[in-house]
């Protein structure tokens, strides 16, 4: 295990103990988990204080979990140049919970933060600019959702009579086919599925 | 009177085909008179979901996408992404298949770089600079074929190592051609770094300080030539980079001509990392013994029925990656790429966020702009290096 990271957890977490969630090492990397009311501060906090100085940040991305309750999680990475550190800031928030956004503090958020919006639905406040970034103009729905279909909803193609591109519901000539890899000797559980009584025996 | 005292911005519209713009880049200046005030680039034009298509994919169909994200500089992009699933496996790739990555990385850093100097050149006029670096970049794409079969994508790393051993005499050929390409190095930069023009259109032109290029993100030799010597090859090494020696080039200025010299002292370090890459290289197997990772060889496929069972369900099924998350990145030529990637236990990635350089540098675009001339927006932009492939994703 990496010493250095894991003091570095436990110095942060002693100093802003109150806005952290929790906070840990997955596959030696130093990972915190805040709320969106102290996500600010909290990047502030490791932006500014001597002994973190993360002055980059590398990266923002979003993560869904439909099966959660707060279903997206908004990932941050940040990297130290001082200290030779990268750490990761992560929240959890619902589908209509706005995240404040960290634009004023990294200009470079600013796109980050669209990708975000574009791909997910998750709502920047005070984002100086939130438009969509990637997907086509006037493109409705958010794809890397996990209940958006990989064919998309549209298909576009060049009408030669009415002579310029035209949109229409995707048609696929055969069906999305996805294959259930899950092994059943690897993956198999103690029980039967269906077979409530067993669980319920053993809790 | 009134007709002439009133006075309007411009908006001109730059793309999205524009044989400056490399690639598919649309950006919306407003102009005072031949200044720019503000500049809005619109991407996502070559944006083709190559994230969610990698929910869908078992990890090594995963690979191949990576080559064409930033279709310059294919390997090194792979290059993140095993790096990342072999994070999350607990393996390491075997020490041979370690230097082949390292060697064919620095190949593509070189490939890349010369292509971006040539082709920034040519978006401020020089012609023959392109010509003679493609002729260089051909005989780097006849090394890719040589090892994998493809010239551009070359989907050749693997988790847990390579694909195949290099063929026989192809060291000995990179060698060679490491002896003379020094040379070729000279003959483009007596065209390009004391030319008079080339300097009045680069010099003091988009400078940006360290500072301010740490708060846009910047990495690799954009953040270089500002002056802050930063290199994941140096400061977190992966593979077989912390075994080698060499330096890091930086600039003074953070202008347009500071990123080109950088890029070109590059290409020299890439040099030295290549010899001795070739000269340290040990024998061995290029791929991780771990058979649940690497497939079995061909000869024991055609004997054991194990094998081949093993065989079908590797390349059908895949490796199941156990639960967790990784962010890791390597120094590709145009700044830090990397992968975060979250598994759920299954054999595709639950997750695949792609980091990209390129996406970083352009939002800058607007910061570096404002209030230089129309026709620096040109050399700003290829002094970026943007590659709409992982730009837009």
């Amino acid at each position: 295990m990496n010493q250095a990271l894991e003091d570095l957890g436990d110095y942060i977490a002693g100093l802003i103990a109150d806005d952290l969630e929790e906070h840990r090492l997955i596959n030696d990397e130093l990972v915190l988990v805040t709320r969106p009311e102290s996500l600010r501060k909290v990047i502030r906090f490791l932006r500014d204080d001597s002994q973190c100085l993360f002055k980059l940040l590398v990266d923002v991305c979003g993560v869904d979990y439909p099966e959660r309750e707060r279903r997206f999680e908004v990932v941050y990475n940040l990297l130290s140049i001082s200290h030779n550190q990268r750490i990761r800031v992560k929240v959890n928030v619902a589908e209509d919970e706005p995240v404040p956004s960290v634009a004023p503090l990294y200009p470079t958020a600013n796109w980050f933060e669209r990708e975000v919006w574009d791909m997910y639905g998750v709502f920047f406040s005070e984002h100086p600019d939130l438009r969509r970034i990637l997907t086509d103009y006037g493109f409705e729905g958010h794809p890397l959702r996990k209940d958006f279909p990989l064919t998309g909803h549209v298909e576009v193609r060049y009408d030669d009579e009415q002579k310029r591109v035209v949109y229409e519901p995707v048609r696929l000539t055969q069906d999305f086919r996805s294959f259930d890899f899950l092994s059943p000797w690897e993956g198999m559980t103690r029980h039967l599925p269906g077979d409530e009584k067993a669980e319920e025996g053993e809790a | 009177m009134a007709a002439e005292t009133q006075i309007r911005n411009m908006t001109v519209n730059f793309g999205p085909q524009h044989p400056a713009a490399h690639g598919v880049l649309r950006m919306v200046m407003e102009m005072d008179g031949e200044m720019i005030e503000r500049l809005d680039p619109h991407i996502g034009l070559l944006h083709r979901g190559t994230e969610k298509l990698i929910e869908y994919k078992t990890y090594m169909q995963a690979i191949p996408y990576f080559d064409r994200l930033d279709y310059v500089s294919p390997l090194s992009l792979e290059h993140a992404f095993v790096l990342a699933a072999e994070r999350l496996l607990g393996i390491e790739a075997s020490p041979r298949g370690q230097y082949i990555r390292t060697l064919f990385s620095e190949l593509t850093r070189v490939q890349n770089h010369l292509f971006n100097i040539a082709a920034q050149a040519l978006d401020i006029g020089a012609m023959t600079p392109l010509l003679w670096a493609c002729e260089e970049r051909e005989n780097l794409m006849e090394f890719y074929e040589r090892v994998c079969g493809a010239r551009l994508h070359a989907a050749y790393y693997r988790v847990g190592g390579v694909h195949q051993d290099l063929p026989a005499g192809l060291t000995d050929d990179i060698l060679e051609w490491a002896a003379r390409f020094p040379s070729s190095i000279g003959d483009i930069e007596t065209l390009l770094s004391e030319n008079r023009i080339f300097k009045q259109r680069t010099v003091d032109i988009g400078a940006v300080s360290a500072e301010d290029a740490l708060a846009w993100g910047f990495t690799g030799p954009m953040l270089r030539a500002s002056g802050v010597p930063w290199d994941l090859r140096k400061a977190q090494p992966y593979d077989a980079y912390a075994d080698m020696d060499f330096d890091i080039p930086i600039g003074k200025h953070g202008d347009v001509y500071s990123r080109y010299m950088v890029r070109v002292l590059e290409l020299q370090q890439s040099l030295r990392i290549i010899t001795q890459a070739i000269e340290k290289m040990p024998d061995g197997p290029v791929m991780t013994e771990d058979g649940k990772v690497s497939p079995p060889r061909r000869g024991d496929m055609k004997n054991s029925m194990e094998a081949l069972i093993h065989h079908f369900k590797h390349y059908t099924e895949g490796v199941h990656v156990p639960a967790g998350e990784t962010y890791t990145a390597v120094e590709a030529p145009k700044g830090e790429f990397a992968v975060y990637l979250v598994s759920d236990g299954t054999n595709k990635p639950y997750r695949c966020k792609i980091r990209a350089p390129g996406f970083v540098h352009l939002q800058a675009m607007d910061f570096m702009c404002k209030g230089h001339m129309l026709a620096d927006a040109v050399s700003i932009l290829g002094s970026i290096d943007p590659v709409f492939g992982e730009v837009d994703r």
